[in-house]
């Protein structure tokens, strides 16, 4: 099997845009492994328009989307295989993968980047009680049965969960046809966009109840009937609150989560607030060389943020690799970025000032719904940003941007601080 | 006509199926479900006992110990993975030791081999994720852990390559001696006619029974809710861990499964209704808590589904394994919960004598004793993988990511002796959908292989038979 | 005057907008914390727009639906009209992003376009 300076590990936005990026940087020995029999990923099945304001300064579907940077992979010559499920990937950066033409066989990389985007919380996981009939799906795999393979699950619709996937899909079954009879949101706010809400929902006339949750599921066979209850400060039911809703489709949109068993397998260390990668400034992981971006490294709320990030780790990729495949520096060189008061996580956790380019985003998300609240950034203890938001929320990625020129000036500088403050 | 007909193709049912299919006999069994292993079989603990639990004397016990000793021979013969973790009964107060003795002192008298009383240091050595209150424990090292499924259908299968039919989709309705003699079985697929009987209906095993019983039988619906909980934290124990036993069972155990995944469960809920397989909140929240008595650190954050399964509970908490005495010819096997799985090879073994007396059977030359399983990819080296995949490159295809199943697996699923006809039926013989994403990535692809092979349309496909169809009809209709 | 009730699409905040209208011009938008406010409830009101997508009938392709979207806004009570259109279309393999599927869909001088590719089966 010939061998690659950075294998790719998944076609969907992230390793579509790090490919572009690799090869644009210079390098021509870029291999993209993808499991299903096209390029795009998820985005295919995407149907709905408001894709690439940022990038694209215009509204795309998801498949407009992916096809700008599929083309761009056909055009540079960037090599991939489809139908190839990557089995392993060792902390040595050999990459076994397997599909029918070839076989099973291994790639040793130089550089590896992790684009493997995630899966949606299931019903199992969900713990929701009641009968295990046919008729529940995750959103995700709704959409794709609708818009893909051209089917319907049913004709009467609950869905719980109120990210954007179950938004769109409660537009879509409306749409074909369907009844979707509610929305309920366990949290007392919706993750999923305010226009998602309106155009999705209102336009509809579909309820959306927050605080509620499913508490049983009718049918031996098939769904037959949900019922959904009100719950309490502490997300519990609250007794008296049931509503019972007959229908024969439950969706659920209940939460992503970034699909890392290949890189867990490998040694890759992981956030518990994630489920992604801890990475450095460059996207790089603890093992030298393997870089992730997109849904794998932390759950984006934009496809154009994903590209712009995945981006990141293909220049990254090449740049480890011109530099001849170096260690990151000594750990004393390392700052600490942490999320502290209201702020969950930051991407990335430490930044090697060295390795970092002249600008600098850090991604993070809130924990609640913040109004009129301040994000504040401390070097040490020292208050060094301090910006006013009108809103923050659960559902939207914030960020803040970080100058190489104001780490140098602070020397000693450890650590790095991001937290939401009322004043 | 047939010599015998089996009502019910749950684990008893097979057991007899396939150890009745030695000998020069017409069997068929009879399955309102669409498949093997859809009652009581496929939701339990996935255990095989020691024998410690049942009352000394009993048909249990003597039943849990012989299924048990021939589970190793069984498991090879028919290909299926079968381990002897060992179990565990752990003690968390003082006063409760003596409880351990009495149940050592009873797995003696009832042959359980290898009985070990632990103190705290050793128990706590071997399963440093138990709690810190634990003050001792009783060992079992012939404890095992098997997949219900795969025995089940393993035993089918073989039965089948034997001779036995299988009529699926086919509920007994109504049961008359007719004036020929015959058993005369009215389903909804028509008549049936048999000399024999053997009624193993699981929770419908008195309904049945009560067809042609005057002497009533009365079988309570006893609900366990289990949660199986991700690979990732599947070695959280080695052994299974039992609380002290209570009037209603075993109580909630937290074990290893044979496939690696981490089990907990069950509860005990009293529901009459045959078809109440439903989770409960409080069920979920009661196996949480009691489990959290004996193991530390439970990580339920991993749980990937929960379920539920019926025990077919008697009052006299006893196997019913015999002649109906107003029914000649009509064999009940009833009653059977746990330690049926555990037991289900001796059930066979003993309704098989059985009838061998009543009948004069002769044995079958040409018998065979063993069954091929599915061709398993997982854990096979690059050489292995590629001299599969170029026999037949449907193996290099995965089509379940999470357990790494190949089309190739699912395609054997599909047309083996008594194949897989819908998503269950693939994923309990293949475990494609049993991982972590719940299927939500491969059933579309399932659902593809699956129209592709048996010809039926995407509509047709069902999770599990009747009325399971996963979608409904075209967007705007056919092209 | 006439009232009318709106929430905000310009972000999270998500404001109530009360609108006011007098023979069907708006004379004062209420509730809005930012201009975007007011621009966004002077076009809702007066003439609410949506972009359409969906799936094609689509027949010797490798697939047998093809997404779809309106090429520009349709008028939104015309959402349902455009969809029984888009319903009963039924096009051939190939088809590229851009080509037009339906021709000015249900009277509105729009064009239903393809958003994916299908090649020849």
């Amino acid at each position: 099997m010939k061998t690659y300076d950075i294998v790719i590990v998944g076609g969907g936005p992230a390793g579509l845009a790090a490919a572009v990026a690799a090869k644009e940087a210079g390098n021509d020995s870029i291999l993209i492994l993808e499991r299903d029999h096209e390029l795009g990923g998820i985005l295919n099945q995407c149907i709905h328009n408001g894709f690439g304001l940022h990038t694209f300064k215009e509204e795309l579907t998801g498949p407009e989307y992916a096809y700008r940077f599929i083309k761009q992979v056909l055009d540079l010559g960037i090599e991939y295989k489809l139908n190839t499920m990557v089995m392993d990937i060792s902390a040595e950066k050999i990459v076994t993968a397997m599909n029918r033409e070839d076989g099973m066989f291994q790639i040793p990389a130089k550089a590896v980047i992790l684009a493997m985007g995630c899966r949606e919380r299931s019903r199992g996981a969900l713990n929701i009680p009641g009968y295990r009939p046919a008729g529940i799906f995750s959103a995700g795999t709704a959409q794709r049965l609708v818009n893909i393979e051209g089917y319907m699950p049913g004709r009467e619709v609950v869905i719980l969960g109120s990210g954007d996937i179950g938004l769109i899909m409660a537009r879509r079954m409306t749409l074909e046809g369907a009844k979707v009879k509610v929305v309920a949101e366990l949290m007392p706010y919706s993750g999923g966009l305010k226009r998602n809400i309106v155009q999705c929902l209102d336009d509809y006339g579909i309820p959306l109840k927050l605080s509620h949750t499913v508490v049983d599921i009718e049918g031996k066979e098939h769904v037959k009937a949900v019922t959904i209850a009100e719950v309490g400060p502490d997300r519990k039911p609250i007794p008296g609150t049931e509503e019972r809703y007959t229908c024969d489709t439950l969706l659920l949109s209940c939460g992503l989560i970034p699909e890392n068993e290949l890189s867990r397998a490998a040694g890759v260390k992981m956030s518990t607030v994630t489920s992604g990668p801890i990475v450095n400034e460059s996207l790089e992981t603890n093992i030298p060389g393997v870089f992730a971006c997109g849904n794998v490294l932390h759950v984006h709320d934009l496809v154009d943020y994903v590209s712009e990030e995945a981006k990141r780790a293909g220049q990254n990729a090449v740049k480890y690799i011109n530099d001849g495949c170096k260690l990151p520096a000594a750990e004393d060189k390392v700052i600490e970025v942490t999320a502290t008061e209201g702020a969950r996580y930051t991407v990335p956790s430490t930044i090697n000032v060295d390795r970092m380019d002249d600008l600098l985003t850090v991604r993070f998300r809130v924990g609640d719904v913040y109004k009129n609240s301040f994000v504040s950034v401390y070097f040490d203890d020292e208050r060094i940003m301090h910006n006013q938001k009108r809103i923050l929320a659960p559902g939207e990625m914030e960020q803040i941007v970080l100058r190489k020129s104001q780490l140098q000036e602070h020397e000693g500088l450890k650590k790095i601080t991001v937290k939401i403050e009322k004043e | 006509m047939y010599d015998v007909i089996v009502i019910g193709a749950g684990v008893s049912g097979c057991a007899v199926a396939r150890w009745l299919s030695r000998y020069e006999l017409n069997v068929c069994v009879l399955e309102k479900c669409e498949d093997v292993c859809e009652g009581t079989s496929k939701a339990n603990s996935a255990i095989v006992h020691a024998g410690f639990d049942a009352d000394e004397g009993s048909l249990m016990a003597k039943l849990n110990v012989r299924g048990n000793e021939m589970m190793d021979d069984l498991a090879k013969d028919l290909d299926i993975p079968f381990k002897r973790n060992g179990s565990m009964v752990v003690c968390i107060h003082k006063d409760e030791l003596d409880g351990l003795k009495v149940l050592y002192e009873r797995g003696v008298k009832n042959g359980v081999k290898g009985l070990k009383l632990l103190s705290k240091e050793e128990v706590l050595e071997l399963e440093p994720n138990l709690s810190e209150n634990v003050e001792g424990a009783l060992l079992a090292p012939t404890g095992g852990i098997i997949c219900p499924f795969e025995l089940t259908i393993a035993m089918a299968e073989n039965a089948n390559e034997n001779g036995v039919e299988f009529r699926f989709n086919t509920r007994v309705e109504d049961i008359k001696k007719g004036e020929d003699g015959l058993w005369h079985l009215r389903t909804n697929n028509g008549e049936y006619k048999a000399k024999y009987v053997v009624n193993a209906a699981g929770v419908y095993a008195d309904k049945i029974h009560n067809m042609v019983s005057a002497d009533k039988m009365h079988i309570i619906e006893r609900r366990g809710d289990y949660c199986l909980l991700d690979k990732e934290v599947g070695g959280h124990v080695s052994h299974t861990i039992f609380p002290q036993p209570t009037k209603y069972g075993k109580g909630v155990l937290v074990t290893p499964t044979v496939h690696g995944n981490l089990l907990v469960g069950p509860t005990a809920i009293d529901i009459e209704n045959k078809e109440g397989t439903a989770t409960t909140a409080e069920g979920i929240d009661a196996l949480t808590a009691k489990a959290s008595e004996n193991v530390r650190n439970l990580p339920m954050r991993n749980v990937i589904t929960s379920f539920a399964g019926l025990r077919a509970h008697l009052e006299q908490h006893e196997f019913v394994i015999g002649e109906v005495k107003d029914a000649p010819c009509f064999i009940d096997v009833a009653g059977i919960e746990s330690p049926g799985l555990s037991a289900s090879p001796a059930i066979g073994e003993m309704v098989s004598e059985m009838l061998k007396e009543k009948m004069s059977l002769k044995e079958k030359e040409n018998w065979i004793s063993t069954r091929k399983g599915i061709t398993r990819t997982e854990g096979l080296s690059i050489e292995e993988m590629n001299a599969l995949i170029k026999e037949n490159p449907a193996y290099g295809t995965i089509v379940c990511r999470c357990e790494s199943i190949t089309e190739g697996e699912i395609l054997d699923a599909i047309h083996r002796p008594l194949g897989a006809r819908s998503l269950d039926g693939v994923k309990r013989r293949t475990r494609a959908g049993m991982g972590r994403c719940q299927a939500g990535f491969c059933s579309p692809r399932t659902m593809d292989i699956l129209s592709r092979e048996l010809g039926l349309s995407y509509e047709e496909i069902t999770k599990s038979g009747g009325k399971s169809n996963i979608v409904i009809e075209r967007t705007k209709g056919e092209v | 005057m006439e009232k009318r009730e709106l929430t905000c699409i310009g972000c999270p905040m998500g404001c109530m907008l009360t609108v006011s209208m007098e023979n069907g011009e708006v004379v004062e938008v209420a509730g809005n914390t930012c201009p975007k406010g007011d621009i966004y409830a002077r076009k809702e009101v007066v003439n609410p727009t949506r972009i359409v997508t969906s799936t094609v009938k689509i027949s010797g392709g490798d697939k047998e639906r093809v997404s779809c979207k309106t090429a520009s806004d349709i008028p939104k009570d015309k959402i349902f009209e455009v969809m029984k259109d888009i319903d009963g279309a039924l096009v051939k393999a190939p088809v590229h992003i851009g080509d037009i599927l339906i021709q000015d869909v249900a009277g509105t001088g729009v064009d239903v376009i393809a958003t994916r590719n299908i090649e020849i089966a």
